[in-house]
Formats: structure tokens, sequence, C-alpha cells
């Protein structure tokens, strides 16, 4: 079927897309390269094109970058540890024979469908807020004392609002390598008297590893450039800064380009050795 | 499973998934009933569940607002509008990667993926200077396109696993037949292509609708679609609770309602083909 005439037509349909994600790659990449090593304050009018690895070093001795790697890796680590555990529960839950599955199915999957604005807002006054919020409500039922969840737990309450969120994703993918696991495996298992947590232990947890390595890949990418849920809560104030805030605030809140610019790039070198271990997965099952 | 499922059993599988399944929905149900409440009401101590006066006055002040309708229709000239701006990119070459693969078409699906990993906020600053040099900040065109950019890879991907699924022996059956390129084109291809190309539409449109951060971002005014809209409501003033609930109901009902329906791609277009 692949004659040279259609490898030809085939390489001038494919040419726009490589194009428009090429030049989209490449040039502002490049920029945020070149601004890296530069002195670039546009504020102040301050332009010199090269400072050398200034920034680089003044990026990475800066109290703030090892504060928000860390808050990075708390905030990415619990929600993965959150969904992937919850993920796996839910999917083997909405496994089990029931009435109405079709239906809980929605409602689980619902949250991921809104918007991170309206979720984030509405879990910062709706349930947060220590004067309105239900939490508030039910801490008075039960006779506490209300907690300000955002300035006592900022981050603990991102964590929630972003977990609800993803936990949907989780389970949607979970549950679908779930179904497609060989029940005939399982009742033999089952009649050779294997209990259920070894059964879960020895043929579930297997069967499922593949998928849970995917959903950790994908979320870590998103979930490193968490942003819209910072913004509207606690604009990266109470130890909620993560390193896409931190470079966002540089950029465009103090406008210290060159700075921000070199703090730009660590993210982007961080992203692509997540990106890599998902690239070797997503590429072994092209093959196949 | 096919062994004998007692009905207890099922009795008590139901009971817990509907009790987890509520609470993974309560947030978006007590929105809801918020939406219908008057601001006195919504912050009533002890809440108040179903037994109000229900009211739509919530839904007419936002749509009042000034703002609201432009909003609402910058959202949907975006999303709609860099979906089948990426369509139009990504059929022909997703097309040609399905049906006539090279030796080099694997290295270009992972290297469009890879762009898709790209931190936005690593080009944060050349894109908002490229805009204005340009005279497009706050604009409609340059969100469609930046959004175009952005799922551009996810509609690639889709479109070649679900061409992939098409069979090769068929257009070859239609040659056989006499079949024309146009015939070819219009009663074989087209009809096998469509509902894959309508799926990535769906989620494409989704994912646009829900972008978080270059919409707020690159937006002021002009080009605010709602992401930007609701983030408004940060800075509250008086009693807003219903009318944020409001806001917000109008905000994801649409993209609830097109999710529900795309649970199947979503899976397939967010995974890569990794998870079947």
């Amino acid at each position: 079927m692949a004659t040279a005439h259609s490898k030809s037509a085939a390489r001038i349909m494919i040419a726009p897309a490589v194009f428009v994600l090429l030049v989209w790659m490449l040039i502002p990449l490049c920029m945020t390269l070149y601004f890296s090593f530069a002195d670039y304050r546009p504020m102040r009018g301050v332009f010199d094109a090269w400072i050398g690895f200034d920034n680089y070093i003044r990026f990475f001795t800066s109290s703030s970058f090892l504060s928000s790697l860390m808050t990075t890796l708390w905030m990415v680590g619990s929600i993965l540890l959150i969904t992937i555990t919850g993920g796996v529960a839910m999917a083997l839950l909405l496994d089990q024979p029931m009435f109405g599955q079709g239906v809980v199915r929605i409602l689980v999957i619902a949250p991921f469908f809104i918007m991170p604005t309206v979720s984030a807002l509405v879990w910062k006054n709706m349930f947060f807020n220590v004067d309105n919020g239900l939490f508030s409500y039910a801490y008075k039922f039960l006779g506490l004392q209300p907690f300000d969840f955002l300035s006592q737990a900022p981050l603990f309450s991102i964590v929630v609002i972003v977990a609800w969120q993803w936990l949907p994703f989780a389970t949607l993918i979970l549950l679908t390598a779930v179904q497609s696991l060989d029940s005939e495996q399982l009742e033999a298992a089952e009649m050779d008297g294997a209990p259920a947590l070894s059964r879960f232990r020895f043929i579930i947890l297997p069967h499922l590893s593949r998928a849970i390595t995917v959903v950790i890949l994908i979320q870590t990418i998103f979930l490193l450039s968490i942003f819209a849920e910072i913004f509207v809560t606690t604009n990266g104030a109470f130890g909620t800064r993560t390193l896409t805030y931190l470079v966002y605030q540089r950029v465009l809140e103090s406008q210290n380009v060159g700075l921000g610019s070199a703090g730009g790039i660590v993210a982007v070198i961080l992203a692509n050795i997540v990106a890599i271990f998902l690239m070797r997965i997503v590429g072994k099952n092209l093959d196949n | 499973m096919s062994r004998a499922i007692t009905p207890q059993k099922k009795i008590m599988w139901t009971a817990f998934a509907w009790a987890f399944g509520l609470l993974m929905f309560f947030p978006i149900l007590w929105t809801f009933l918020t939406s219908f409440k008057t601001e006195a009401v919504a912050i009533a101590d002890p809440p108040v569940w179903l037994f109000f006066d229900w009211t739509l006055e919530n839904y007419a002040d936002v749509q009042a607002r000034s703002n609201y309708p432009k909003a609402l229709m910058n959202s949907i000239a975006i999303a709609v509008g860099s979906t089948f701006l990426g369509i139009l990119i990504a059929v022909p070459a997703a097309w040609a990667m399905a049906f006539v693969p090279g030796n080099r078409t694997k290295d270009v699906l992972l290297w469009m993926l890879s762009t898709k990993m790209l931190p936005a906020v690593g080009v944060l600053y050349p894109l908002v200077l490229l805009a204005k040099w340009l005279g497009v900040m706050d604009s409609r065109i340059l969100l469609i396109v930046v959004l175009m950019l952005i799922n551009l890879p996810i509609i690639v991907w889709m479109l070649y696993t679900y061409f992939r699924e098409i069979p090769g022996e068929i257009l070859e059956a239609a040659r056989m037949d006499g079949a024309g390129l146009k015939a070819e084109i219009l009663y074989v291809l087209t009809p096998m292509a469509l509902p894959g190309i309508a799926s990535t539409v769906l989620l494409n449109i989704i994912l646009a609708w829900n972008e978080a951060f270059w919409t707020i971002l690159l937006t002021t005014v002009d080009a605010a679609p709602l992401t930007a809209f609701i983030a408004s409501f940060s800075a509250p003033e008086g009693l807003f609770y219903a009318k944020l609930s409001a806001a917000s109901m109008l905000a994801v009902a649409p993209i609830l309602i097109m999710g529900w329906f795309s649970q199947k791609q979503l899976v397939r277009g967010l995974t890569f083909g990794a998870v079947k």
C-alpha cells in the first residue's frame, strides 16, 4: 500500500502538525533559555544580555527554592498517595456486583470535569471557611472549636482540593484495568482457598501495576504544574508556594525575568525526567 | 464475574458504593443546592439542606453581571475554536501516520507527546512578550492558538489510536470494487472515522474549557473566559455564597454533561493508549 508516492503525500499531511509544535517548542523555550543567562528586569529597565550562571546560582541558593521544592514534593507526593490508594480501592469497589453501577460511576467521575477555579473556590468558601464553611458547622456540631483550614493547614487544604479532582481520573483508569482482569484466574485462586488479601496481593495488584505506573506518571506531569488551585486559595502564601508558583511570581509579579527564567528551565528539566519514564512505557506499547 | 452472588452481598456492595459515590459528588450537590438559596439561607447555621424557598434570583443576578455573558461567549469561542483548529491540523497527520506508517512514525508520535509535557511556566514570559509584541494580548485568537497547541498532541494521539483500528483491507476492497479516491474518502473512510473524531472533539472541548493557567494569565478583560470570571470571585464582596454557587453551576453544567458522555474516551485520550 505504501508506495513512494503515498509516502511523500503522508509527509505533507504530517508536516503542519510537526511544524506548529516545533515552533511552539523551540521559540519560547529558546527565549527562556536566553533570558535565564541575562539580568532582565523590565520594570526597572535593566537588561544585561549575559551574566553567566548568576541567575541559576541565585535561584538554587535562595531559601525560597528549597522550600518550594519541598512544598512541591509534599504536595505531589501526598496527592499521588491519596489518589492511587483511593483509586485502587474505588476501582475494586465499582467492579463489584451492585445496583445502579452506571450512576455510581457517573457520581464518582464528576469532580474531574469541574473547572479548577470552581472547585478551588467552592472548597475554599463553602467547606474550609472558618465562619461559614460546612466543616466549621460540623466542628461546632461535635462541640469542637472551628478550625481555619486555609491558614492553619493550607498545604493540606490544597491537597484535599486537588486530590478530590484527580481521584476520579485514577479510579477511571484503574477501573478500566481491573475490568480487563481475567476472572477465571481469580476464581481458580478462590477455589484453591486463597484468601481475599493474597488474591489482591498476588493477582490483582500485579495486574494493575502497569496502569498504576501510567497514572503516577501522567498525574505527576499535571500535578507539577498545579496553578489555579493555589492562585485562588492562598496565592502562594503560608508555605504553599510550589516550584511552578515560585517561577510565576518571579516572572510576572516581581518581574525578575532572568531569575524566573532560570527557575523555568529548572522546572522544564525536572518535568523531563518524569516524562522520559512515561515515554518509555508508552513507546513500548506502540510496538505491539 | 460469573460466580453466584448472594443478594445480601449485592446489597452490601450497593450501599458501600453509593455511599462513596455520594461522598465524592457531595461538593457538587451542595453547590447545586446553595445556588437556589438566598444569601442569608446559604450561610444559615445549622446548614439548611432541602427545605427552603427555592429561588432563581442568583442565576438572574449572575446573568445580569455585565461580564458574565461575555465570559461565557469567550469560553465557547476558545474551547470550540481551539478544538476545531486542532482537528484541522491533526486529522491529516493522524491519518497519514495510521495508514502510511514510516520508520519514523513512532518517534514523531513520541516527540509530539513530549511537547505536551513541557511545563507551561517554563515558557510563560516569552509567550507574554510575543503576545504583546504581536498585539494579541488578551484576545480570543491568542487563546485559541495557545490552547490548540497544548492540546494538539492529545488530539493527534487520540485520532491516531482510532484510525489505526480502521482495517486497511476495507480500503483495498473498495478499490477492487472500482471506488475512486473521492468515493473512497466520502463513503468508506469518513463514516468509519467520524465516531473517533467526534469523541476527540468532545474530550478536547472539555480540556480547553477547563484550562486555567493560560486562560487566567493571558487575559484581563476582553478575552477572559469563565475560568477567569470565576477566579474573580476569589476577592469576595459581602455575602456571595449563593451567587458563587450559581455562577459555578453555570460554568460547569454543560461540561459535566459532556464529560459523562466521554468517560471511555477519557481513558484513551489521557493515557495515550497505554491503558485500554
